[in-house]
């Protein structure tokens, strides 16, 4: 029986000839990821075994982006705890501010993941990685010390739900738009355990910021991980950010896919989520007015530097709502820079936004756009759940940048035609 | 191991930003966190809960982000087990790894009420809920996740070799 791209790269990483799905397999890691929140409990279990070092200085990365720039006295000591230990273990992939950016977009930036590679990140979003051709999935604390100890992970073998993908976006449509149609088709637990393999014609007209922002999202339909063919635009992408050579591995035409979906990306609508699972969606066009206190455009999700462009695109020349308080957030601090050259921060500052330095801040409810009781955010995020972004009474509707800039404008929930 | 103790129930997809809001997420430590524990959905929950008290859940139990600390708040505030029909792929490793015990039974959730008693055999798998005078039995876990369950833990199990 052949095996799925997933199961490829796995089998290759167990040092295999062929997995099968169910099957419990000891992989070697290619890179091991904590951040601010994760990072001090995995740190506490590392310790616990008494190692002179973390298995390889160059193969962890630690990213301290959650709640930094340092929100208050007890995040400032989580960042000093993951500095120390960063310090003291010569962990090579260290980022502080100045250098820092959100850790799923700085990471295929800086080269550190390319196709081929074994990748576990104490974050759930690590599954953004997939967009490369890497097996990449979020697991727990433990899990990133064990890692860091002995450069290997156990998983179960993932089925594989395949979406085959065809034509073009319309005009204003985004990766964003997809994956969250595709959460509202499967729903929040659609891919639980599995593999979101996407396939087809219409993979070539996805950007590598595209995808990024779909594979990123495979979680919030409980995927283990989201991954996309090699082509001529990953192995671009590859050799302009990394000196690392990819290893490229395709679906067998004879594998076994748990079920097929076929999706015409010129049917995919402007797409929200509503409040409180990323399964709610709805067409925009078709939703009664929501007006909105907050906007936020970023995020691991959607700060990438195409982000900010579609919603310079349509901020250009007008004005937020009075009121609507639209925050942007980049990625990184190179989007950042590009973002400034380009002028979209021009833009965005005379159209009345705000832009942050790069951190998760808001799109948890950490700090730099907290909501209050009753107010409501239209977020180019991840999450929707209850309390995700502050108040448990507040609610958050996910959204492109597209739709998030046109909705600050209108100060409702609209499509960027409309504005 | 046999776990004894009374019910909170909840729906589906209960998600770990409630389990344990992020702004509570600056301290590792299980009593701090289990302070918050469930605050976003139930504020009577940290103030109810006993020693061996039991979670029984929907399908998609844990979903959303990695936060081990979601696991270490429910064990925190000693709970002893939580009963679900389904859990979301990154709360069951982070359970298995801090040795949360953790079962799947479609049956029993759907006949728990809040306040049930329950009673659960670990080794055999047996869940019994003395309220409803009702039996059920469960999947046993592979061999693989027995074994770093048995050893303690994920980080006992590498120590032992």
């Amino acid at each position: 029986m052949g095996m799925t791209m997933t199961q490829k790269i796995l089998a290759n990483g167990s040092g295999q000839k062929s997995v099968t799905a169910g099957q419990f397999i000891n992989c070697s890691l290619d890179l091991v990821l904590g951040n601010d929140i994760t990072t001090p409990v995995a740190i506490k279990e590392f310790e616990k075994m008494n190692l002179s070092g973390v298995f390889d200085k160059s193969k962890v990365a630690i990213v301290p982006d959650h709640f930094t720039p340092n929100r208050d006295i007890d995040s400032a000591q989580q960042c000093k705890l993951i500095r120390d230990f960063a310090h003291g273990k010569e962990v090579e992939n260290y980022f502080e501010i100045g250098e820092v950016g959100i850790e799923h977009a700085l990471l295929p930036e800086k080269g550190l993941v390319v196709a081929g590679d074994v990748v576990i990140g104490a974050d759930s979003h690590t599954c953004t990685y997939g967009a490369l051709g890497a097996f990449s999935t979020g697991i727990g604390s433990t899990d990133m010390a064990a890692g860091m100890a002995t450069g290997k992970c156990w998983f179960k073998v993932p089925s594989a739900i395949q979406f085959n993908l065809t034509g073009k976006f319309s005009k204003y449509v985004s990766g964003k738009d997809l994956i969250l149609h595709i959460i509202g088709m499967i729903g929040v637990d659609g891919a639980l355990y599995k593999s979101m393999e996407f396939s087809g014609e219409g993979v070539a007209n996805l950007t590598m910021d595209d995808r990024f922002t779909i594979a990123n999202m495979a979680i919030e339909a409980g995927a283990k991980n989201g991954i996309f063919p090699v082509d001529d635009k990953t192995l671009e992408y590859i050799k302009d950010h990394s000196e690392r050579e990819p290893k490229v591995f395709a679906a067998d035409d004879d594998a076994e896919y748990d079920q097929v979906i076929n999706i015409n990306l010129a049917e995919v609508p402007l797409t929200v989520a509503k409040p409180h699972l990323p399964e709610n969606t709805e067409a925009v066009d078709k939703m009664e007015k929501v007006m909105v206190d907050q906007v936020v455009i970023g995020s691991c999700t959607n700060g990438r530097i195409s982000d900010l462009k579609a919603a310079a695109d349509i901020l250009r020349g007008k004005k937020v709502k009075k009121g609507v308080r639209t925050i942007i957030f980049p990625g990184t601090q190179k989007i950042y820079l590009e973002a400034m050259e380009k002028g979209y921060f021009k833009d965005m500052i005379e159209a009345g936004c705000v832009v942050s330095a790069p951190t998760c801040g808001p799109c948890l409810g950490g700090h730099m756009g907290v909501l209050a009781a009753g107010e409501v955010a239209v977020s180019t995020t991840n999450r929707n759940f209850v309390g995700r972004m502050g108040h448990v009474d507040s609610k958050v509707y996910l959204a492109s940048p597209a739709v998030a800039a046109a909705s600050a404008i209108a100060g409702y929930i609209t499509t960027p035609d409309k504005v | 191991m046999k776990l004894e103790g009374k019910v909170f129930k909840y729906g589906d997809h209960i998600d770990t930003d409630v389990i344990i809001p992020a702004q509570y997420l600056t301290t590792a430590d299980p009593k701090e966190l289990a302070k918050n524990c469930m605050s976003d959905i139930d504020k009577a929950f940290a103030k109810e809960v006993k020693e061996g008290d039991i979670i029984v859940g929907g399908i998609n139990f844990g979903c959303g982000s990695s936060r081990e600390h979601a696991p270490l708040a429910i064990k925190g505030s000693g709970v002893s087990c939580v009963i679900a029909k389904s859990f979301a792929r990154i709360f069951f490793r982070n359970a298995i790894n801090i040795g949360l015990p953790i079962l799947e039974c479609d049956e029993a959730v759907n006949d728990a009420e809040k306040g049930d008693i329950i009673v659960v055999d670990t080794d055999n798998g047996i869940i019994t809920n003395k309220t409803k005078n009702k039996e059920y039995t469960t999947q046993p876990f592979p061999e693989f996740l027995v074994n770093i369950i048995n050893s303690g833990g994920l980080i006992n199990s590498i120590r032992k070799g």
